[in-house]
């Protein structure tokens, strides 16, 4: 391990924590220092002068915005992140069983939809311009240009109602054993593949093409090489890199696709629960629940950054 | 000697698939034929698009994107291996035939060490056990005159500069051992002092080994140092093919005696006349944010009506002395005086009379023009710009600067991206022109084109010169190239100006080191002159 | 040049047909848009040739009218991203220097948070008005029209006829009008597609989360939302939208894939 690998790779985590940092200033002024009077839109045109007040006052609003972001920082780095303004419960308590409902969930998607769209997408490369290439790309402009909750729609129209293969709604609950568990995300897993399918795959295959256009891969054809030992030690070496960033874009990706998913087969996670408060304007909760968005976003970005200075041979054997 | 090559009535064709437009086929080499014994060389030689590289691929059965071999014979060691299977060309590729391409850099894997890629052949092939392939790579790397011969082979391809990576490169192709060795314009991509002695490994390693070549250039002095017989290209079809004395000596047709000919013709020497129109003082020079001076205390004089030439290897800083003096980028210290008054360091603050009699022309011609404007359209924006003219006055003068370019005016209507390249660099001459201006600065204008279309607009600048009476500031790496169009050479290496002086003073001795070992090194036309300069070297370098 | 490939003449058609709906929606929409005319979920007849939704509206005339509203709020919110984006991307470029710096540090920052996301968080807050979300989704979406205006400018600014303009003496309204711009707008303008099939696709996610286009008013993302318990019964009334948006996104895609390769071709280049 190099000198120079090890200053990007820690200049790369301090950007990170400089983006996560900044990430709660812009969360902070999305929900606070808008137009928007926050009081006013909680309860509505209709209150009185005095609700106003009070819940003003409750959510300290009448405090300089400075001292309420650096209060806010400052309890949310203890693990504190409020109460809940509509059923007075504690957020971080709330949160963390519908975080791991949701961290299963993406973490199911993913260990169907990388390997799948990985193979995918060699298999476009393979017969590139042929008959399952053109199929693949075409699948993918249509998966594309559907909405995610619409291919929820539409699978559980098929497989739910018609075929009746699983059940419509994803419920999940602590005592439930493994494999129930496993049914119930199976469908909510289904749509997010496709989801993500399409642009990995995409990706993927743009990556190795790249890849198998140098001119070191046309070297081990003209060494003799076999079709195994050019993909294998030539190709691959290289194309690990962009692969992986590719991976960590997409994943980076489901993040956001899982808030649509989950509330469109009610799936108790992280995303229903921001929509569902969302829409009560409930401001700590929204906070909360977008920070922690927010953080995996830049986390996996973040990861895919630096999987790509580690796999870079220019910066692991300098000059 | 027994026959190693025998290629018969070789056609191959390629299949484009334009961007508009259904894909069609065409024939890139119509039936060439030839043969080459063991442990000789073959150079095969022509410009661009005459197809030399894809029949040198052809002795590996290997057509590159869409090309493919369409008919004919090639024969190694007596079989056909255009009738082979993929599973037989495997082993005849690497083992047999091996191949040496252009850009070394891009050739080897970035991710794996130099070693293991030269000795692969050898043990996919299962011609030897790793530490014998190890032993003969080294053998190889000393023989080619590479640094650390022994250790070498542990760095990665981006460890080593390209001239050694180019000879790493010879090593792979040699390390199996092979009968016959594909070079594809192997010493192009390379400075001329590097060339020199890539060029001498290569020969020695020919010699040593005993192996048959094909050898790929453009360059027929190149060629003529390697090689036994020439085999002369001309859009895919042989021109004439010969012994390499009869085809520099003696060459039959037209064709080959105009690229034998090539700036023979040296262009009369003007003397020093009146004032400097160009005055560059003590220039020093560097990159925003760089802490090395590109430039450093340049001082040079141009007189009207005459060419500088500048020459130097990449990295000299010729190219910089041109944006110093366009302005393009601020000098740290030193003047420029231009016409008897001093030029401002940015570009911003130069009168428009100083910009217009002051023009540029690139290399890139295809980059330096906007390729959504028509011909008339460049050519006139300068017209317009400067001198206000319009309609059909501005037409007028668009004509007369296409006639001065020996453009018809069907040409104005026309987009660049219709032009070849020599008509592009032609009409950025024009457009130059337009200005009216002093002096133009050319930057390595002729180095992106062929030597008889490179050749052509020399001799358009020099007949130019002689009507505007314009000044050229000349910027180049090719020698021959300024034997032929300058009146006064700076010779340049690593941001000094290390000789300068009228042409006849700077091109005869006594010389100082660097310039005795840049004018050596330029390649001639004669056969014998690589062994001469090495041996010359030897002995000096013995001497010292 | 002239010749248009099929796939692109049919995006054309079906993207013109989609639009010249949402146009002339009054006049070719059977029912008005809240009018209650049957049965819940009746099914297609010569009557209601959609159908009818879930509290009896004619779903074909709901289909037309929030086609009108879902369009016009994708390409209002396109229009104000894209233009937006292109000029500060260009600006950035010209001027270079720590403009350039500032501005695109800045938008960095605002792309590490997920749009929806952003989007959830500043709707929390905002009273959902038509206007809110066209400023809302396309300031939101200037982050990427920046960084592709910006990709496409750079590599323009730094060709040699951009130069010799500098050289010659020219504005900089020349340098960004005449030698930049016209060899930008290609791949400008496919990407314009691609936003415009991003903003439909957003704005019916908010719809359908509840948090875009209010009810009476009837926009694609919305009428999922209203039928999406007949799906349980296997109604389909949900996935007629869902066909819309499809054929819509893919009729512009096709459009936009053309016009990319057009620019491919008329640089002359392989």
């Amino acid at each position: 391990m190099s000198f120079v690998v090890i200053k990007l790779v820690s200049q790369r985590i301090a950007l990170g924590l400089l983006l996560l940092l900044a990430a709660t200033v812009l969360i902070f002024i999305g929900t606070q220092i808008l137009p928007g009077d926050v009081a006013q839109s909680i309860l509505g045109q209709s209150a009185t002068p005095e609700a106003l007040a009070n819940l003003r006052r409750d959510l300290g609003l009448n405090e300089p915005a400075l001292n309420r972001y650096f209060s806010w920082l400052g309890n949310a780095l203890q693990g504190d992140l409020g109460t809940a303004l509509t059923n007075g419960k504690d957020i971080a308590e709330s949160i963390s069983g519908r975080l791991q409902n949701t961290l299963f969930l993406a973490a199911c998607a993913a260990v169907v939809s990388i390997p799948l769209a990985i193979f995918l997408g060699l298999l476009a490369v393979r017969y590139r311009n042929r008959w399952p290439d053109k199929m693949i790309s075409a699948i993918t402009l249509a998966t594309i240009s559907v909405p995610e909750f619409i291919l929820g729609y539409i699978v559980m129209y098929f497989v739910a109602v018609k075929l009746q293969w699983l059940p419509s709604v994803a419920i999940v609950r602590p005592d439930m054993s493994v494999f129930d568990r496993f049914e119930a995300v199976a469908m909510p897993v289904i749509v997010l593949t496709f989801v993500v399918l399409a642009h990995m795959m995409r990706m993927t295959r743009a990556a190795i093409l790249n890849v198998m256009e140098s001119a070191y891969i046309e070297t081990a054809e003209l060494k003799g090489l076999s079709a195994f030992r050019i993909i294998a030690s030539h190709a691959m070496p290289n194309a690990i890199s962009p692969i992986v960033n590719v991976v960590m874009l997409n994943l980076a990706y489901l993040v956001v696709g899982v808030v649509v998913v989950e509330v469109v087969f009610v799936y108790p996670g992280m995303g229903q629960y921001l929509v569902d408060h969302v829409s009560k304007r409930d401001v700590p909760v929204v906070q909360a629940t977008g920070l922690i968005f927010a953080a995996v976003y830049i986390l996996l970005n973040t990861t895919a950054d630096i999987i790509a200075i580690l796999a870079n041979p220019r910066l692991r054997h300098p000059k | 000697m027994s026959e190693l090559l025998r290629v018969r009535d070789l056609k191959i064709g390629a299949h484009v698939i334009p961007p508009d437009g259904d894909p069609f086929d065409i024939e890139i080499v119509h039936g060439v034929s030839f043969d080459l014994k063991k442990g000789q060389v073959l150079g095969l030689i022509g410009e661009s698009g005459a197809g030399k590289s894809t029949i040198g691929l052809s002795a590996l059965a290997y057509g590159r994107g869409g090309v493919e071999i369409t008919g004919g014979e090639v024969f190694i060691n007596g079989s056909d291996i255009l009738k082979d299977s993929l599973g037989n060309l495997r082993k005849l590729r690497g083992h047999v035939v091996t191949y040496v391409s252009q850009s070394a850099a891009a050739s080897f894997n970035p991710a794996k060490k130099l070693m293991t890629q030269v000795t692969e052949s050898c043990i996919q092939h299962n011609l030897c056990s790793q530490s014998e392939a190890e032993e003969r790579a080294v053998t190889l790397f000393r023989k080619l005159g590479l640094p650390e011969p022994e250790t070498i082979g542990d760095r990665y391809p981006h460890q080593v500069s390209g001239g050694q990576l180019q000879r790493v490169m010879t090593a792979m192709a040699l390390c199996p051992q092979p009968d016959l060795v594909v070079f594809d314009e192997p010493t192009t991509a390379l400075d001329v002092t590097t060339q020199i002695d890539v060029l001498a490994a290569i020969k020695e390693a020919i010699r040593d080994t005993g192996v048959g070549a094909l050898y790929i250039t453009h360059d027929l002095a190149v060629v003529a140092q390697v090689s036994d017989q020439i085999m002369v290209l001309q859009n895919g079809n042989t021109v004439e093919y010969g012994d390499t004395e009869q085809i520099i000596n003696r060459p039959a047709e037209a064709y080959t005696q105009a690229l034998v000919s090539i700036r023979s013709a040296e262009h009369a020497e003007k003397l020093p006349t009146d004032a400097p129109v160009l005055k560059v003082d003590g220039i020093s020079a560097r990159y925003p944010g760089t802490k090395f001076d590109v430039l450093d205390d340049v001082s040079l004089e141009l007189r009207p009506g005459q060419t500088l030439a500048i020459v130097g290897e990449s990295g000299s800083g010729k190219s910089t002395l041109a944006r110093t003096i366009t302005g393009l980028l601020p000098q740290r210290s030193g003047e420029i005086t231009f016409d008897g008054r001093g030029l401002t360091q940015t570009l911003a603050e130069r009168s428009k009379e100083d910009l217009r009699e002051l023009q540029m022309i690139y290399q890139m011609a295809d980059v330096a023009m906007n390729p959504r404007q028509t011909i008339a359209m460049i050519i006139g924006r300068p017209l317009e710009f400067y001198f206000g003219l319009r309609g059909s006055e501005r037409d007028k003068r668009v004509r007369e600067l296409m006639d001065e370019i020996e453009l018809g005016p069907e040409f104005l209507s026309r987009y660049p991206a219709e032009l070849s390249g020599g008509q592009k660099q032609r009409v950025c001459i024009a457009r130059a022109l337009a200005a009216k201006p002093k002096l133009i600065i050319c930057d390595e204008v002729t180095s992106a084109l062929d030597p008889l279309v490179a050749d052509g607009i020399l001799k358009l600048l020099l007949n130019l010169q002689k009507i505007e009476g314009v000044s050229y500031l000349f910027i180049t790496h090719d020698l021959a190239t300024v034997k032929s169009i300058a009146d006064t050479i700076a010779v340049m290496h690593r941001g000094k100006v290390v000789r300068y002086g009228p042409k006849s003073q700077v091109l005869s001795p006594p010389f100082d080191d660097y310039t005795d070992l840049l004018l050596s090194s330029v390649p001639e036309m004669k056969s014998g002159w690589l062994e001469d300069v090495i041996a010359h070297r030897k002995m000096e370098s013995a001497g010292n | 040049m002239t010749r248009i490939p099929t796939s692109a003449l049919i995006g054309l058609v079906i993207t013109a047909a989609y639009f010249l709906a949402a146009l002339f929606a009054p006049l070719i929409a059977p029912f008005g848009v809240g009018e209650i005319v049957g049965d819940v979920w009746e099914p297609m007849s010569s009557k209601y040739l959609l159908g009818t939704d879930g509290i009896g509206r004619d779903l074909l005339s709901r289909m037309i009218y929030g086609g009108r509203t879902t369009i016009f709020v994708a390409l209002a919110a396109t229009i104000l991203s894209f233009t937006l984006g292109t000029i500060l991307a260009l600006t950035a470029v010209v001027v270079g220097g720590w403009v350039d710096m500032a501005l695109s540090r800045f938008i960095d920052l605002i792309m590490s948070i997920p749009t929806l996301i952003f989007a959830l968080v500043v709707l929390s807050v905002m009273p959902v008005t038509i206007l809110v979300l066209i400023l809302v989704m396309g300031l939101l979406d200037v982050t990427r029209v920046y960084r592709l205006a910006r990709a496409v400018a750079q590599d323009i600014n730094v060709m040699d006829y951009v130069e010799a303009a500098r050289l010659r003496g020219e504005g900089t309204p020349w340098i960004v009008f005449r030698e930049i711009l016209p060899n930008a707008l290609s791949p400008l303008v496919a990407e314009l597609g691609m936003r415009f099939i991003f903003m439909v696709l957003f704005v019916s996610t908010l719809s359908f989360l509840g948090l875009g286009i209010q009810p009476p008013e009837a926009d694609w993302g919305g009428i999922v939302k209203e039928n999406k318990e007949g799906i349980v019964y296997g109604i389909p009334a949900a996935l007629i939208p869902a066909f819309a948006i499809a054929t819509l996104a893919i009729s512009v895609n096709l459009v936009a894939d053309w016009v990319l390769s057009r620019t491919t071709s008329l640089k002359g280049g392989r």
